[in-house]
């Protein structure tokens, strides 16, 4: 009996010993310290919540319409500074603890909602006037959403300024939880992850429950069939970059809330939903999900587990991000539930 | 590429003529102003728009070969470039960084070398993927390099490495900006004439096969994805000369010189230009350093949406309007006219003007239109 070795086998073999490397690494810092492990652990998985909401309305309008919306990270913090601003001129609330005033449910929802419906209708109409007449010509529309970026992002720094600001949550909500034996923020743990667990759940039983989400998969496969069935496609379309930029409206509340918003997020949160859906694949809510995960997972730990002994890597941390996309492309160059068009 | 060329008419070979003339006399008048521009324009303006333009085009040039001649749009050569550029800044001595104390020549060879292999192994990264996703794939590289050199900062010193050694020919450039427009106008000239070269090697001649049908190709028994982890290195290569430009024309380098923004710019300077010629990227570049200098000074104040501080609303403005009305950048508008002006002077074949690099032929040899 002959043992064949397929030499493309070695790069993976490889990256699974690097990978159970990295989980023993891990393993053996998180039993020296548990308390640190599960702060860590949970700072990863809420920024993984995060970064799926975002994503998820990333990777729905990618998987539809073949559009790469440059914009959804400008969209994002644009989502923010509405809520921001809207608490502050409405309910006078804002962080001063002397002259201001708390914020309420009411004054942190209702914002919530006008700013992530006014993202959604910015979306449709972005889609409308700059992407509908030019749909096929891809990298085109990725330059279109690149320009839309660009001038969203330096508006917002002329009118909101180069400030970091945060939406505030609501005093009556508490401040912490205790999970795992550690006292962890209330909102990033409950309410982000909350949101991201209901968005996922909702948008899996609509894609795959209802008959608007049957039409969004034969789209997926076949646009010009579905519409050759008497389907209005261009309803679909706006449809679903309805839903896409709403989303990345939600995540912008959520993470002003939960982080800050301030001029860079955009780029950030860009980039982030660019790294999810480059894992994950393109245009799929699954991989979104494990993307997200992964991503939110790896940059929590390297934050904090790069060290080895006195040598200190914690700088070096974002490599890991792009070995990361390296390992994942070197396997699937697709990402890891990505389909070719 | 080059197609057969059509018997000419004794009337179109007279027009062809007068056309090739007047290229001549174009090209020599651009020559002349490029070679005396020192004594015509006035230092500001040479360092500030003749300059930068320069090094930027290179850096915009870069990219235009990868997607004029191998269908690729990167949004890494920034990425690459900073990499030039924090290697050589680290390995002489500066205010920041290592300050090794290289001789600086020495240390600009290191830098482009280091960038080119960085460049080939993001081009092995990148090189399966296509369109779309290569786009994606290359602004992660940028971005992450930004990220890299925001966080260790004992390679990118608090804030930057400043005061960084030139090399004795270069001199100051504050004070005479004259040696280092001539560097960077030697270096565009080999950048241009060297990528017009290439292309019509076999390296370069079967990356623009890959470019129109990778498949084909690859059922020739071409490595597809080989030649083009190459010709993204070759990319690195410009980009980092590029990079080393922006080094000495502003003495420093920081990541916030590196960051998306800058990765937006070299783009929106290709597409301003042309991304699918490579004289684009320094008429792109020359308009954008142009824009960049004079809105700052006679931009009217409206509200908050208009003013002085808002270049990259203006700019990102034409950028909208040059993708939405031309993809081809300027370039595309003056060869639709150029080539209106031809039809009406002789009759000439119809010439559907090819959405890719293969409007190369039209210039080069105006008798097979």
């Amino acid at each position: 009996m002959s043992i064949r070795l397929d030499i493309r086998l070695v790069p993976r073999a490889l990256l699974v010993l690097l990978g159970l490397a990295v989980v023993a690494w891990i393993a053996y810092k998180g039993s020296q310290d548990s308390r640190v492990f599960w702060i860590v652990t949970l700072n990863g998985l809420t920024l993984a919540a995060l970064f799926f909401v975002v994503s998820a309305g990333f990777t729905l309008i990618f998987g539809l319409m073949r559009v790469v919306n440059m914009a959804h990270g400008s969209l994002y913090l644009l989502a923010g500074y509405i809520a921001f601003t809207l608490q502050g001129n409405w309910y006078g609330v804002s962080s001063n603890l002397l002259s201001g005033i708390p914020a309420t449910v009411t004054s942190w929802i209702v914002p919530l909602i006008i700013a992530t419906i006014v993202i959604g209708v910015a979306g449709v109409l972005m889609q409308q006037v700059f992407l509908r007449w030019n749909q096929g010509q891809d990298l085109r529309q990725a330059l279109i959403t690149i320009a839309i970026s660009v001038i969203l992002a330096d508006q917002m720094v002329a009118h909101f300024g180069g400030i970091a600001e945060s939406i505030q949550q609501p005093a009556a909500w508490p401040d912490s939880v205790t999970l795992f034996g550690v006292r962890y923020g209330f909102f990033r743990l409950e309410v982000v992850v909350g949101a991201a667990l209901l968005i996922g759940a909702l948008l899996f039983l609509v894609i795959k429950r209802t008959r608007f989400g049957m039409i969004i998969r034969a789209g997926v496969d076949d646009r010009s069939m579905v519409s050759a069935l008497g389907v209005n496609i261009q309803l679909v379309f706006a449809g679903a970059f309805f839903v896409g930029a709403l989303l990345a409206g939600l995540a912008g509340v959520l993470g002003g809330t939960m982080i800050a918003v301030q001029p860079g997020n955009d780029s950030a949160f860009l980039l982030d939903s660019l790294i999810v859906v480059i894992i994950g694949g393109m245009g799929s809510l699954l991989g979104a999900a494990i993307g997200s995960v992964a991503l939110g997972l790896v940059s929590a730990y390297a934050d904090v587990y790069l060290k080895f002994g006195t040598t200190d890597l914690t700088n070096y941390a974002i490599l890991l991000t792009f070995i990361l996309v390296v390992a994942v492309l070197a396997v699937r160059p697709l990402g890891l539930f990505g389909r070719p068009a | 590429m080059s197609a057969a060329r059509p018997a000419t008419s004794a009337i179109a070979s007279v027009t062809s003529r007068r056309i090739r003339i007047t290229q001549l006399v174009a090209l020599g008048a651009l020559i002349l102003f490029l070679a005396g521009a020192p004594s015509v324009v006035d230092s500001f303006t040479l360092a500030q728009i003749l300059t930068k333009a320069l090094w930027l085009g290179i850096a915009a040039a870069s990219l235009i070969f990868l997607s004029s001649y191998g269908g690729m749009i990167s949004l890494g050569q920034t990425g690459i470039y900073a990499v030039a550029g924090f290697t050589m800044a680290n390995l002489v001595h500066a205010a920041g960084g290592k300050h090794l104390g290289w001789d600086p020549l020495a240390a600009t060879a290191a830098g482009i070398v280091v960038a080119t292999l960085f460049g080939v192994l993001c081009g092995a990264i990148a090189a399966r993927s296509y369109g779309i996703y290569f786009l994606m794939i290359t602004l992660a590289i940028s971005v992450i390099v930004f990220y890299f050199f925001a966080q260790v900062t004992t390679l990118s010193g608090y804030g930057g490495i400043r005061s960084v050694t030139m090399p004795g020919f270069i001199g100051n450039p504050i004070t005479n900006p004259v040696p280092l427009y001539y560097t960077a106008l030697l270096a565009s000239f080999f950048v241009y004439v060297g990528i017009r070269y290439l292309a019509r090697t076999p390296f370069g001649l079967a990356l623009q096969g890959i470019r129109d049908d990778p498949a084909r190709m690859q059922a020739l028994g071409y490595n597809v994805a080989l030649h083009r982890a190459l010709a993204f290195g070759v990319g690195a290569f410009i980009a980092s000369i590029a990079g080393i430009l922006s080094v000495w024309y502003t003495t420093q380098i920081s990541p916030g010189g590196i960051n998306v923004a800058q990765t937006i710019n070299i783009l929106i300077i290709a597409v301003i230009g042309g991304l699918y010629r490579l004289e684009g990227a320094w008429i792109g570049a020359l308009v954008f350093s142009t824009i960049d200098n004079y809105s700052r000074v006679w931009m009217p104040n409206v509200g908050d949406w208009l003013g002085p501080a808002r270049f990259e609303s203006v700019i990102g403005v034409i950028f909208l309007v040059i993708v939405l009305a031309s993809p081809g950048g300027l370039v595309g508008i003056w060869e639709s006219l150029w080539d209106r002006r031809k039809r009406r002077l002789g009759p000439v074949e119809p010439s559907g003007v090819p959405a890719t690099g293969a409007v190369d032929e039209i210039v080069d040899h105006p008798a097979a239109v």
